[in-house]
Formats: structure tokens, C-alpha cells, sequence
């Protein structure tokens, strides 16, 4: 009886101390991020760094605005979300309300199959195939542009969306659809006018969801957007990501310099970016369930 | 009047007969009651009549099911549930206002005009039986309803996109004995206007509204006649067995 008791214990709290993990480790590494990364206010204010126009890190004196980064990042998110968006939700009303069983099956483990491609084979794909066609279609000297780092992205975003939509979808009643039917709607008046807005928060936190991931996408995006930090004034040019920036860099800035606490403080305007777009997207989640 | 007749229908779900060698006329203006222990095909039966068995992706049918002289399998899906109205067994008003709940449908069939639908939805809440309660409070969350006010509301949403017949499955089984009540009034009223079909698991209910009741076992048709007769003198034992309680 007794060593039961004892074994109930300790699993309990292996479990909990497991569970406890995850909150430590995150604690753990913001705390790190903020530490390196506060460092670099010394010499910039943090309105300074956010809203500089120029990111020279190595010249002398250094000159560290990351607003160019900002604004590439921000480029290529927008851009493979207005691709990624209404292709992946259309996509999962296809698959949740239209496809017969068969096809749905090939759909379903299609896009499975497109969430496993590493990232880095994505990118190197893009680099041969898109890079090109983007060149020669709007005859620019270059491929490497911030278009064509949105639509490798919006392909990797769209495996998300479709399979967290797809649930929300299929998570409204069957009865709404009934109800509907009942009354002589058509498939396509269900499907936008009860289903849709039924699953509305489910498919946002979809999009929250795939947006978070291409925020945080890094080896694609630094193979094909072309890494240049000036700021971009067209979705045809070059530009270079927070993220790419970090890769990048990291391994070239001595350690201690303001160059490397500069990359950190990247690092936590990277996470505070995702952090948000997480949040949001579980609150879009949460009202759905409750 | 007949306003339906159903000539040797067999439905099959998968493997299952769910219903089997039906033939049958449902009179017109009249409650026809169906009763039956569950799995007797009675549910199948109703949701015949407005082709909502079709959703189900291994459903399968032979024989045909005529309303006006017209095979409905033969006439557009939605024009037969416009026709062809169906309040489910649990309320279920949609996350909307009490006025956009019973003017959806009407919307749905192209209705934009304000004062159109204002009209068809306070005609609709009349007829329900409901119009006097929310008249006030038009625009209130359907959610904030009792149950039974609910149910009726559902009710209106129905009649709202004015159909021919009012198929009813099981209408009061989640409700108290207030509100059915209320049901089954708006129910008796309605029948001088409309076709019902009533799918009831209460065979005291059948009994109190249906002019004729029709009693299924197993896919078939067991006995149909005026609720009178097959209430005192059913012609078949296991009528009289179910009637009585003594299984289902």
C-alpha cells in the first residue's frame, strides 16, 4: 500500500517538474535575451534603434537602426499572408465541408506531407525554380525579392491554416448545417453564411497561427529574399528579415561588441512579435471554446 | 388530399435497410403522427421528406416519394425544403438576434427589403405562438429564449419561408410540460394551413394531436390509420404491445 503511495508521489511530481519545464526554459531564455540584448541601449536609445533608417553594424562608429529589418519582415509577412490566407481557408472549406471522403484523404495527407519539407529544401527549391521566374516575369535584375520570399512562406504557412481551419470548420454543429439545409439554403449559403461565421474565431487563430510561423521563418527566407537592409519601396525589391539578420550575422559578431547586443535586441523584438501574434491567436482560440 | 405518396421506397445506409417496401399517402392538412421504438426508420421516414437523408454520403434509395404529383428527387434540393419545412428535436436557434433568427430563411430566398421582412417575421411569431412574449425585445440574443420559447421560435423560422408541410422530429423531447403544451397548441392551430408530419417518441403525444398515426418497427410500416382507431382497436398486435408499453 505504502509503496503504491510512495510511486503515486513521485510520478506526480516528475510530471509536474516536467510540466514546470517548459514555463522555466522560457523564463529562462527571455531573461538571457534580455540581458544581452539591454545592453545595446547604451549606445542607442530604444526609439533610436527601432526607427533608425541604417544598419551598419560594423562600421565605425556602428550605426544600428533596424527599421529597414522591420519593414522587411513586415513585407514578406504581409505579402505570402494575402497569398496564404485565402488559399488556405478556402482550402479547408474545401476539404471540411466540399471534397467526397477520398479526395479529402489525398488533400488532408497532401498538406501533411507539405508541413514535413524542411525549410531549408523549401528555400533551395525556391532559389532554382521561383528565384528565376520571378526575374524574368517582371524582368528585374534580380529574383532574390521579398515577392518571391512571400510565396515560398505563404506555402509554408498554408499547412497550418488549412489543418487548424479545417477543425474550426468541422467543429461547428452539424445541426447549424441542418437547420440551414432545412430551410432551403443553398451549399454555398451554409457555407458562408452559417458555417464560416460559426467557425470565425477558429479560423483566425488559424491565421494568427500561420502568420506566426512565417514571422519566425528564417533558413527560406535568407535564401531567396535577397538580404539587402535598406529599406524596401516596392514588394519587387530586395530585403532582409529580422530573423535572416540574426543567422546571418551571428556567427561574424564578436562577442561583447555592440554588434552582438544589437542581433539580441533583434532577438527580443522577434520574440515580443510572436509572443503577440501567439496571445492573439489563443485568445481567438479560447472565445471559440468557451 | 394527399400531399405526399410514397410508392414502394426502400432506403439503405451502407449496409443497413433503414427503411424497407414503404408505401404510403400522407393527407394533406392534417397531423400525421409517427411513432416507433428507436432505430424503427421513423427519423429516416421524416428526413425523406425533405431530402435531408441525402447528406449522408452512403445513403441509397429505390422506389419515389411524389408531393403534388411531382417525384421530389426530381425537383431542385432546395425548392423541396423550402416547401418542406423541419423543426428539430432540440431548439436550435442560430447565434443571432430573435428577428435576424426568423427572417434568415427569408433572406436566404433573396428577401432584402426591410419592411418585407419585418411583415413575414411578425406573421411567422404570430403563428408560432410567440409574437406577444418578444414582441418587445425583437432584437435580443435568441439564446436569452426559454427552451420552449426557443422551440417555437424555431418553429417560426419555419413557417417564415412559408412552406407546404411542417415536419417535426421530436419536437418537445427536450422540453417541460409547460412549454409542450404550448407546442402542441401551435401545432393544432397550424394544421388548417399546413401538412404535418409529426416523429414523436411520446406516443401520449401522438395520441393527443395526430388525426392519423402511423406506427413503424424495425424499416416497416406496421399499421396506419386514424389515431382513434389505432389508439382503441389496432389491427396489429405489436401496435397494440407498443401502445400498451410492453417494449420500445
Amino acid at each position: 500500500m505504502n509503496i503504491r503511495k510512495v510511486k503515486e508521489f513521485f510520478i506526480e511530481k516528475l510530471i509536474f517538474i516536467c510540466g514546470l519545464a517548459s514555463i522555466f526554459f522560457v523564463v529562462l531564455i527571455f531573461l538571457f535575451l534580455l540581458r544581452e540584448g539591454a545592453a545595446v541601449f547604451n549606445s542607442v536609445s530604444p526609439a533610436g534603434f527601432l526607427s533608425g533608417r541604417s544598419w551598419y553594424p560594423i562600421s565605425e562608429p556602428p550605426q544600428l537602426g533596424i527599421l529597414p529589418l522591420i519593414l522587411g519582415s513586415l513585407m514578406v509577412t504581409v505579402g505570402a499572408a494575402v497569398i496564404s490566407i485565402p488559399v488556405g481557408v478556402a482550402c479547408a472549406v474545401y476539404i471540411a465541408e466540399i471534397a467526397p471522403p477520398s479526395v479529402k484523404e489525398a488533400l488532408k495527407s497532401g498538406i501533411e506531407l507539405l508541413a514535413a519539407i524542411p525549410s531549408v529544401v523549401i528555400g533551395f527549391i525556391g532559389m532554382v525554380t521561383l528565384v528565376p521566374w520571378v526575374k524574368s516575369v517582371f524582368r528585374l535584375p534580380t529574383g532574390l525579392t521579398a515577392l518571391s520570399g512571400s510565396i515560398m512562406l505563404a506555402f509554408m504557412a498554408m499547412p497550418t491554416i488549412v489543418s487548424v481551419a479545417e477543425d474550426a470548420l468541422y467543429s461547428v454543429p452539424k445541426s447549424y448545417k441542418e437547420g440551414a439545409l432545412a430551410l432551403g439554403a443553398t451549399h454555398w449559403q451554409v457555407i458562408h453564411r452559417v458555417i464560416l461565421p460559426a467557425a470565425a474565431s477558429g479560423i483566425l487563430a488559424a491565421v494568427m497561427l500561420g502568420i506566426g510561423r512565417v514571422i519566425g521563418e528564417t533558413m527560406a527566407v535568407m535564401m531567396i529574399t535577397g538580404n539587402s537592409a535598406v529599406i524596401p519601396n516596392s514588394i519587387l525589391q530586395p530585403v532582409r528579415t529580422l530573423t535572416a539578420t540574426i543567422a546571418a550575422e551571428m556567427g561574424e559578431a564578436v562577442v561583447g561588441s555592440e554588434h552582438y547586443f544589437a542581433l539580441f535586441a533583434v532577438g527580443i523584438v522577434l520574440f515580443v512579435i510572436s509572443f503577440a501574434v501567439n496571445v492573439t491567436a489563443d485568445l481567438f482560440l479560447h472565445k471559440r471554446t468557451s | 388530399m394527399v400531399a405526399f405518396s410514397i410508392r414502394d421506397l426502400n432506403i439503405w445506409f451502407g449496409a443497413v435497410h433503414a427503411l424497407s417496401n414503404l408505401t404510403m399517402d400522407i393527407p394533406a392538412k392534417e397531423i400525421l403522427s409517427v411513432i416507433g421504438p428507436s432505430n424503427s426508420g421513423k427519423t429516416t421516414f421524416l428526413r425523406m421528406l425533405n431530402r435531408l437523408n441525402e447528406l449522408n454520403v452512403n445513403f441509397r434509395m429505390s422506389g419515389a416519394v411524389d408531393m403534388g404529383g411531382k417525384d421530389i428527387r426530381k425537383m431542385e434540393t432546395e425548392l423541396v425544403r423550402k416547401k418542406v419545412g423541419m423543426v428539430f428535436a432540440l431548439p436550435l436557434p442560430l447565434p443571432l438576434s430573435i428577428f435576424e433568427n426568423v427572417a434568415y430563411g427569408v433572406r436566404i430566398h433573396g428577401v432584402k427589403n426591410r419592411n418585407k421582412l419585418e411583415v413575414s417575421v411578425e406573421r411567422a411569431l404570430r403563428q408560432a405562438y410567440l409574437w406577444e412574449e418578444v414582441k418587445d425585445r425583437l432584437e435580443l440574443s435568441a439564446f436569452k429564449l426559454s427552451g420552449g420559447q426557443q422551440q417555437r421560435l424555431c418553429i417560426a423560422r419555419t413557417l417564415a419561408v412559408e412552406p407546404e408541410v411542417i415536419l417535426f422530429d421530436e419536437p418537445c423531447s427536450g422540453l417541460d410540460p409547460v412549454s409542450t403544451a404550448k407546442v402542441e397548441e401551435a401545432m393544432m392551430k397550424l394544421k388548417t394551413d399546413y401538412t404535418i408530419v409529426l416523429v414523436t417518441n411520446n406516443v401520449k403525444q401522438a395520441a393527443r394531436v395526430g388525426d392519423k398515426t402511423a406506427f413503424f418497427l424495425s424499416g416497416k410500416l406496421v399499421e396506419l390509420d386514424k389515431t382513434d382507431t389505432v389508439f382503441t382497436v389496432p389491427r396489429d398486435k405489436r401496435t397494440d404491445d407498443y401502445i400498451r408499453g410492453k417494449f420500445g
